[in-house]
């Protein structure tokens, strides 16, 4: 008789190290994904149609949208908990996630830390309902990795602001009511709010994409977008200001890709155990459990890491190279244990009907985004040994 | 208006429930319990009613320490605060000994209405509510499918096979509330961080001044004597339909006398 199996994560008796609050907001966050993502999430990513409106409506009703924030209509909590409803939110798809990274992290938070006090009254109560989209505008054409090239640039005119210039890959572009938008003026970087009805402003939407499908990205195109004076963040001086966006939305990400991982290798599991070969289910198989076996070792490594920094960032000592070393290694490690996950589920894991060559297809993206792997080594090696290899 | 809700902590139906070999009473160590799923409905509809008029809603328990859970999902779907009644000698406690130590509580509370949910999902034997009543002197209206508040009155509807009755009672009251009375509310988010904030008290059954040798195992009018885990389920009989499909389904519930 074969024993109960244990759940990857459970191997490492992890809930034991969560508050009663911090479980229940995570199981409220994995039910929505059960009832309002997990069947429709395949369909969105195939037509590459997600309807980001509503979901974003559901999201602001399940009270994710800028939960870590005080204040505004958001929630308050810790950072940990704001982890673990990342890790739900990516278990189900990393799109969803990145919709609510942004929303979040990067737009919310950017006005939330930076903002007048008339932008923050006037933006982030709806943007926390997800009556009100908010979308990042820092990557452009030519600068991504290294944005203090950047070209958009806005010019005073009078009071008014005019800004021009062209931001590329930005999540909800063209699905956004605001976009929080950043210009070289002539004292640095500084940040704009802009309402995408603004004349001038237009965010074609970028197709073709074989990953995060069921999250919608745009350009930016901003032509002669005049702005009235106020429309700046006041707080935000220099490149300063949008990089510490960056590692809000990083630390989520440190979170989020292990429910990526989760997901794929409790697919995995279940699909070993039904599915025979040579007159046996696949999972009695040595090389299986090895698999098996190799990839728990550093899911659950991965969440340690994710819950130490989690409780380094609510103790307020966490450093940005070691959200780095978070986001190196999880994503990292996420997409290794989709892409061997894949070989177990063989033909069938090519496709659709198994979320794991979805989530594999999605890690592409967040290795990429928030900053590449190759940025966070430099980052790491930086701290290692005091010189910056970036030039 | 001062309501307040019995509710259980009861065993995960999903985990794998047993006895204590010691003394036959249910292990509630070895596995996560949770706040019993027909006492959702009690909260739901209690904090409806608190919502509708100025309410204030208490969440009382007894059992051992982790019931505390129960209270705090209470709390979290938005009770205002909570009482747990925990003794050690409260352990192996029957439905009478229940009702005992529940109206002592009571009795050291305000309120207007009890709510309890028809049963729990363990013992399954839904005689709390009336014996509480009884305890209390109060009037029991039970299985209720609809509450409604009209100043110092409770009106219920119930729902049985051959009728349906309408019952009106003065408050104070107990009233026990079916699965069909509404949709429990999930905790939202604010409601989860609010609910860390919210006193809970907790008595023993000094503070309550009953006496430990009126409850407890030793004192239960029944006895599980042994137990046994149901077969597994065999695989079912499948019936191919070869012209006499019919009649071979008609003699297999014959069978079993379903029909
Ligand atoms: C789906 C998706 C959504 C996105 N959403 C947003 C958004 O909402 N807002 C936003 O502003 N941006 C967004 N981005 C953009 C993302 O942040 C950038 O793609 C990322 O910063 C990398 O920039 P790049 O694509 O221009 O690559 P490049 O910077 O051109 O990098 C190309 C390669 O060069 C490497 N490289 C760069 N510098 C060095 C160096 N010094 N040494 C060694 N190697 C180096 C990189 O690691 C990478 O491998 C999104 C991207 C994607 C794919």
């Amino acid at each position: 008789m074969p024993s109960q199996p244990t759940a990857p994560l459970d191997l490492f008796a992890i809930d034991g190290l969560l508050d009663a609050e911090e479980r229940a907001i995570r199981d409220r966050v994995r039910l929505f994904c059960d009832e309002s993502v997990r069947p429709y999430v395949a369909e969105w990513y195939e037509s590459a149609q997600p309807p980001v409106q509503e979901l974003a409506v559901a999201l602001g009703q399940l009270g994710v949208l800028g939960m870590h924030l005080k204040g505004y209509g958001c929630a308050g909590t810790n950072a940990v908990t704001y982890g673990l409803a990342c890790m739900e939110l990516e278990a189900a798809d990393s799109g969803i996630r990145s919709l609510v990274s942004v929303q979040g992290s990067l737009a919310m938070y950017a006005i939330w830390r930076f903002g007048s006090q008339t932008q923050k009254e006037q933006w982030l109560p709806a943007m926390a309902r997800g009556e009100a989209i908010g979308c990042f505008g820092l990557t452009e054409p030519d600068f991504g990795s290294d944005p203090a090239g950047m070209r958009t640039g806005a010019k005073r005119d009078g009071d008014d602001w005019v800004l021009n210039g062209t931001k590329m890959w930005i999540t909800n572009g063209s699905v956004a009511q605001v976009a929080v938008v950043w210009a070289q003026t002539e004292d640095g970087v500084r940040g704009f709010v802009v309402p995408t009805g603004t004349p001038g402003f237009s965010a074609p939407e970028i197709g073709r994409k074989l990953s995060l499908r069921a999250s919608v990205t745009s350009e930016l195109v901003m032509d002669d977008v005049r702005l009235p004076g106020d429309a700046m963040l006041p707080e935000a001086n220099g490149l300063s200001g949008p990089l510490l966006c960056l590692t809000e939305a990083r630390f989520g990400i440190v979170f989020g890709s292990i429910g990526a991982a989760r997901d794929c290798l409790e697919a995995t599991i279940a699909y070993a155990a039904e599915r025979n070969v040579f007159d046996k289910p696949l999972s009695g198989y040595q090389l299986t459990q090895r698999k098996l076996a190799d990839m728990s070792l550093e899911l659950g490594k991965g969440m340690l890491l994710a819950l130490h920094l989690g409780r380094l960032k609510d103790a307020g000592k966490l450093r940005p190279e070691q959200i780095s070393v978070g986001k190196l290694n999880n994503v990292r490690e996420a997409l290794s244990i989709a892409r061997e996950c894949r070989t177990i589920l063989g033909a069938g894991g090519v496709t659709l009907d198994y979320p794991v060559m979805r989530h594999a297809n999605n890690l592409e993206s967040v290795l990429t985004y928030e900053g590449t792997s190759e940025v966070h080594t430099l980052v790491i090696g930086q701290a290692l040994t005091g010189l910056s290899a970036f030039r | 208006m001062n309501i307040v809700v019995c509710v259980k902590h009861v065993p995960d139906a999903t985990a794998n429930r047993t006895f204590r070999a010691s003394d036959n009473t249910v292990d509630r160590a070895g596995v996560d319990g949770l706040l019993s799923e027909l006492d959702e409905y009690a909260v739901e509809e209690a904090l409806k009613i608190a919502e509708a008029g100025d309410g204030e809603v208490t969440v009382l328990t007894m059992g051992p320490e982790p019931a505390t859970d129960a209270i705090r999902k209470s709390l979290q779907m938005g009770a205002h605060k909570g009482v747990h009644v925990s003794d050690d000698a409260i352990h192996g406690s029957d439905a009478i000994a229940t009702s005992l130590v529940l109206a002592a509580a009571l009795k050291r509370l305000e309120y207007d209405l009890v709510l309890c949910g028809m049963a729990s999902t363990d013992g399954v034997m839904g005689l709390v509510p009336a014996m509480l009543a009884e305890r209390l002197g109060i009037p029991a209206l039970t299985y209720a499918v609809e509450v409604s508040i009209d100043g110092d009155r409770v009106t219920v509807r119930r729902d049985s096979d051959t009728a349906v009755e309408t019952v009106v009672a003065p408050l104070p009251a107990v009233v026990s509330v079916t699965d069909q009375i509404n949709e429990p509310r999930y905790p939202s988010f604010k409601g989860i961080m609010a609910a860390k904030k919210k006193p809970v008290e907790t008595w023993t059954l000094a503070d309550l001044d009953v006496d430990a040798s009126q409850v407890g195992l030793d004192a239960a009018g029944t006895a599980v004597t042994s137990y046994q885990a149901r077969p597994p389920r065999s695989s079912g009989t499948v019936i191919s339909d070869e012209g006499d499909g019919g009649v071979q389904l008609v003699d297999f519930l014959a069978a079993q006398k379903f029909v």
